[in-house]
């Protein structure tokens, strides 16, 4: 508003542009308040989670959701951490997104590799039951998936999760990157082979670093999707001593049913809080190569 | 000069090939055996025909859900993308030279930021923010002499409070590519149009929208599987795990609930059999009808 304000007088001098403004500025005004508007939205609830954090139960049952904590106390944060085992859960998400991003990544690659740009019977009709995975959603087959993890006794292990991640991200992974092989030069591979260089050497040394834009792009893909799993986790990390086990989003979920039955939500907002700052924080920094990897996957 | 492709081949395939046969494919393989059985989830089973697809027949809640799932199917794209749009648009309207709009790139940050955060966080912090009393966000926002709104606890409106989460979670993300895709709009199209007297509103429905027409089918196919799987949101913010009174059940809920609480996981997966064959012939239509417009055009 004020903006539009300070404007226009200036405009006003110059006759000519000021036809020009009266039909822009309204719509400017309106887009900005849209803009801000939904700006608001998107930042409100998050903001109102860090506020809550410090703030005690009254305080929090009192209404005046934006209204600054009375006292900041870092109380809350040290229960979530250690005694709601926050920590506990943030460390088996990174070991487990880290290693299965890892896993993904070299074998999906290798696959993806191998189907286009090798001619060999069988190529067509693997590369579809890969890419066929994508038509259908994960919930389907939970029932006999459990089942699966469960007869190879990898029920509540990191390793039965990491293999299952890998499994279900190797349809996008593929699909992805075997177009993205696909439109890499012949040239410099058939170079390479004329001076004698083997199959490996050609992927690890040759075709490796020419995808990489591709593979970075991917590999964020996977780690925002893999971090963010919340199904699979809860099929496949359940029996006794669990809990320990749990990833991120299912020790939030658990937190958040067992504050409303005691009615105590700081430590919640706390949880909320810590689990949300280091994605601002690595946002923050990487947020045009974030931004570019997640969509990339929607345009190619 | 083909020295070594066959094993190089092999060794390439084998292992990811055989983890997505265990893991995924095996899966859905047994999905079909085990809708025959009464198997619960745990030790052996016996073959019972097609008594599960009768009993799921006369089930009154697969119906509900299917039907919530439906509305979101059909909503969720539909606010999403006009939101997406509507926003995408106002960003890029100050034209390419400019930068777009004042703090256009601002604004791309923080919309965007959303998409990072997992949809089971998202979900526990909109349980809090619809909760039903001055401790939520919108209840303690308003007045206070105003009998709190219930929200997820009210039958009439806890689905269209899953929906909100999921198009507020989404929106960003598509503000983002479609800015990406109007970028690469050439300025001359609209210079030219503009010189002709055509106005903003004319310059959106005749130039953007027909170019962006494929971002646009794309960002259907996937906010209609985003739409189509709200387990997280429903587990975690819903009354009851698709409640009060089923009014927010959808079809992921079902299967999790029937497989793991239940002890009916055959009945889960005669359900999953359901859900492979709409979505073979969901997909089959949307193949179809792309078809026809490419060869329209």
């Amino acid at each position: 508003m004020t903006n539009l304000a300070v404007k226009e007088p200036a405009v006003v001098s110059t006759p000519k542009p000021a036809e020009k403004s009266r039909k822009v500025s309204p719509l400017n005004g309106m887009a900005h308040v849209a803009l801000f508007l939904w700006a608001l939205a998107t930042a409100g609830p998050l903001i109102w989670v860090v506020l809550a954090s410090f703030k005690n139960n009254t305080e929090i049952f009192l209404g005046k959701p934006f209204a600054l904590p009375e006292t900041f106390s870092f109380t809350t944060y040290t229960d979530a951490w250690s005694e709601a085992h926050i920590g506990q859960y943030f460390l088996n998400s990174v070991f487990v997104v880290a290693i299965s991003t890892a896993g993904t990544m070299l074998l999906g690659s290798m696959a993806a590799y191998v189907l286009a740009r090798y001619k060999f019977p069988g190529n067509r009709a693997i590369y579809y039951l890969f890419v066929s995975g994508l038509a259908f959603p994960t919930f389907m087959a939970l029932a006999p998936l459990f089942g699966i993890v469960q007869s190879l006794g990898l029920l509540n292990t990191f390793t039965g999760l990491i293999l299952v991640y890998i499994a279900y991200s190797l349809s996008f992974t593929v699909f992805f990157l075997a177009a993205f092989f696909k439109t890499l030069p012949h040239e410099i591979d058939e170079a390479a082979l004329v001076d004698g260089a083997g199959h490996l050497r050609r992927f690890f040394q040759i075709m490796m670093p020419m995808a990489k834009s591709g593979l970075i792009s991917i590999t964020i893909f996977n780690i925002v999707g893999q971090w963010n799993q919340y199904l699979l986790p809860v099929v496949i990390m359940q029996g006794a001593g669990a809990d320990s086990k749990w990833v991120l989003t299912q020790g939030i979920a658990n937190i958040s049913t067992q504050a409303g039955y005691h009615a105590e939500w700081s430590t919640l907002f706390a949880a909320l809080t810590l689990s949300i700052l280091p994605m601002i924080v690595v946002y923050a920094i990487f947020q045009r190569q974030i931004q570019a990897g997640l969509t990339a996957g929607a345009v190619k | 000069m083909r020295h070594g492709k066959y094993p190089f081949i092999i060794g390439f395939l084998v292992v990811p090939l055989a983890l997505y046969l265990v893991f995924v494919v095996g899966a859905y393989l047994q999905m079909f055996q085990l809708s025959l059985t009464d198997w619960s989830g745990y030790g052996g089973f016996s073959y019972i025909g097609l008594e599960n697809f009768q009993k799921l027949w006369d089930d009154p809640v697969f119906w509900v859900a299917l039907r919530h799932n439906l509305y979101l199917l059909i909503l969720m794209p539909i606010v999403t993308i006009a939101l997406a749009l509507f926003f995408a648009f106002l960003l890029n309207s100050g034209g390419k030279k400019a930068g777009g709009v004042w703090g256009s790139k601002v604004y791309r940050v923080i919309f965007f930021f959303p998409q990072l955060l997992a949809l089971a966080i998202v979900a526990v912090i909109f349980g809090r923010v619809f909760g039903s009393d001055k401790s939520g966000m919108i209840n303690g926002l308003l007045p206070q002499s105003w009998t709190p709104w219930l929200f997820l606890a009210d039958e009439r409106w806890a689905l269209t409070c899953i929906l909100v989460v999921l198009v507020w979670q989404a929106v960003g993300f598509y503000v983002v590519l479609f800015s990406a895709g109007m970028g690469s709009i050439a300025e001359e199209i609209y210079e030219a149009a503009a010189l002709d007297g055509a106005t903003k509103i004319t310059l959106f429905f005749r130039i953007t929208l027909p170019l962006l027409w494929d971002t646009l089918q794309v960002a259907w196919v996937y906010l209609g599987i985003a739409a189509f799987d709200a387990f997280a949101l429903v587990n975690i913010m819903s009354v009851n795990h698709g409640g009060p009174n089923n009014s927010t059940q959808v079809l992921s809920m079902q299967i999790y609930l029937n497989a793991f609480q239940n002890s009916q996981a055959g009945y889960a997966s005669a359900l999953g059999v359901v859900l492979f064959f709409l979505t073979l012939t969901f997909a089959a239509l949307t193949l179809r009808v792309t078809r026809r417009d490419a060869v329209q055009a």
